[in-house]
């Protein structure tokens, strides 16, 4: 379980995270919902540690994260595994140096053992005969799929997603979308994603929380979303002419 | 100026997190070597290249401006020898490498920095900074003073070839000059000065790709930044440097 309490950020005078308390638990995707530059990346950086906060707490389960120094973080950096929005592959390396790269800095494993993990996780992706490609010879939906591999390669308990579905096309996002779900319940995983998709929200959203210029404003499961009566909620789900015709015709 | 000091702090704290015991030697050494092949071996053909031109150039522009009779020709090799390795197989070199190797860093670095392999690392809990510009320093300017040897002999060699061709001295004038007064201390103080740039040549250039922001743009700007202050701190060390050894 991940824990946020009353979390502040700033870069300079923009107030991007504005008092953030929110649950995240195993075994649940957790959806951040918001308009671009509403700060969801931010959040989600902010909870790996790639952003300081300015204020507040960040538990991982017993251990205050926010509170660590970089030596100290690594321990809980080894359980967690992150898709970038872009995948962030290392271009100068081939797919199975990418899905290896943690096993070879935080393992003793072997090379034939560090070989079976990485075609294990390829495996568990989807993705044969890929091993020795360049992520710049993967189309955009392969490359998620190896920063998925890539993410899960130390088994870890916590999963963080920026804008999975980003660059795809609907049924491509929609495969990407139930792969992290079927991981994250196979394995239990904490998992929050990043998502702007509605198609997301309906389809792996356990949680979902609402986020506005900086501010949670609403929390709630993926029924709730279509009926609350949070204004600002409502003008973001509803934004299209067919969304809006949906909701007319449920009255 | 303000923002100059600001960035002067952020370097020497980069270098802090540079210049720590890397995690793994075995991935150290990997990339060691990769990156000797990528900013030093590379550099050898053009360099080659220049240093023959100019030891030739040098030779005939000296043997041209010779002209009084009491002038000995064997002048000629002296002043060659002398230009080539105190200034030339140093400063001009590495001003060349600061743009050759300089941009290549840096817009390696910064593209990683855009598009989030450098968060990447940093989420792994993987030192990035230490993982990727350490290999960078620790190459060039270990190996980098052998490309100033390199190009010394290579446009001694170039003013060789010139004089047989065109005849300006005789081989054995050139032969002589290149013996008179020659002092090791040079070659030496070279070397030096090689081993400074390339360290100023991948640590800025190297930071100016770690913090690289602002999409592909940023990093065209931020590769045009890093030659310019490599350059220039080239410059300033060639002057603190040479003061220091020659005085
Ligand atoms: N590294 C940064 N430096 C300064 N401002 C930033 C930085 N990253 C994000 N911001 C600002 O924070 C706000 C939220 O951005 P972000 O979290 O990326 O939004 P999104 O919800 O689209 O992911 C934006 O106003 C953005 O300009
Ligand atoms: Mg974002």
């Amino acid at each position: 379980m991940i824990q946020v309490k009353n979390l502040e950020k700033h870069f300079g005078d923009n107030h991007v995270l504005k008092n953030i308390s929110i649950k995240y638990r195993p075994g649940e995707c957790s959806l951040i919902i918001g308009a671009s530059g509403s700060g969801k990346t931010v959040l989600l950086k902010s909870l790996v540690g790639l952003h300081e906060p300015d204020s507040g707490e960040i538990w991982y389960d017993k251990v205050k994260f926010s509170s660590l120094s970089f030596n100290e973080k690594k321990n809980i950096r080894k359980e967690i595994g992150m898709l970038f929005q872009g995948s962030a592959l290392f271009d100068f390396a081939t797919v199975e140096e990418n899905v290896r790269f943690p096993m070879d800095f935080f393992t003793e494993w072997s090379e034939s053992e560090k070989l079976e993990r990485v075609n294990f996780c390829l495996n568990r992706v989807n993705l044969k005969n890929v091993n020795k490609l360049m992520p710049n010879e993967l189309s955009g939906g392969m490359q998620k799929r190896v920063g998925i591999a890539r993410a899960i390669a130390l088994n870890p308990k916590y999963l963080f997603c920026d804008e999975p579905n980003s660059g795809l096309d609907p049924q491509t996002s929609i495969l990407i979308d139930q792969l992290i779900s079927e991981i994250t319940k196979e394995y239990n995983i904490t998992t929050v994603i990043n998502t702007h998709d509605m198609n997301s929200v309906m389809e792996i959203g356990d949680r979902v929380g609402f986020i506005h210029k900086g501010e949670l404003l609403w929390e709630g499961d993926k029924e709730n979303v279509l009926t609350s009566d949070c204004e600002e909620l409502n003008s973001f789900v509803f934004a299209s002419r067919m969304a809006k015709k949906v909701k007319e015709m449920m009255g | 100026m303000k923002k100059s000091l600001e960035q002067l702090g952020q370097y020497f704290l980069l270098m802090k997190i540079v210049f720590t015991r890397p995690d793994k030697g075995r991935i150290f050494r990997k990339q060691f070597f990769i990156d000797t092949e990528k900013l030093v071996l590379n550099s050898i053909p053009i360099i080659a290249v220049i240093s023959v031109f100019i030891g030739a150039v040098i030779v005939i522009q000296t043997a041209y401006n010779i002209e009084s009779p009491l002038i000995p020709k064997m002048y000629v090799g002296y002043m060659a020898r002398e230009s080539l390795v105190l200034e030339f197989c140093s400063t001009m070199v590495a001003l060349i490498l600061a743009g050759k190797v300089g941009s290549n860093i840096s817009s390696e670095i910064g593209s990683m920095r855009i598009s989030e392999q450098i968060d990447a690392m940093e989420m792994m809990g993987i030192n990035s900074a230490n993982y990727l510009i350490l290999p960078k320093i620790a190459s060039a300017t270990i190996f980098n003073p052998l490309l100033m040897l390199m190009s010394f002999i290579l446009g001694l060699l170039g003013g060789a070839m010139i004089i047989s061709l065109t005849g300006v001295i005789t081989l054995s004038q050139y032969s002589e000059g290149l013996q008179y007064a020659f002092r090791m201390y040079y070659i030496f103080y070279s070397m030096i000065k090689m081993a400074v740039f390339s360290f100023i040549i991948t640590s800025i250039s190297s930071y100016y790709g770690y913090y690289a922001d602002g999409g592909s743009l940023g990093v065209g700007r931020s590769s045009t930044k890093a030659i310019v202050a490599s350059s220039v701190a080239i410059l300033l060390a060639n002057l603190v440097i040479t003061q220091l050894m020659l005085n």
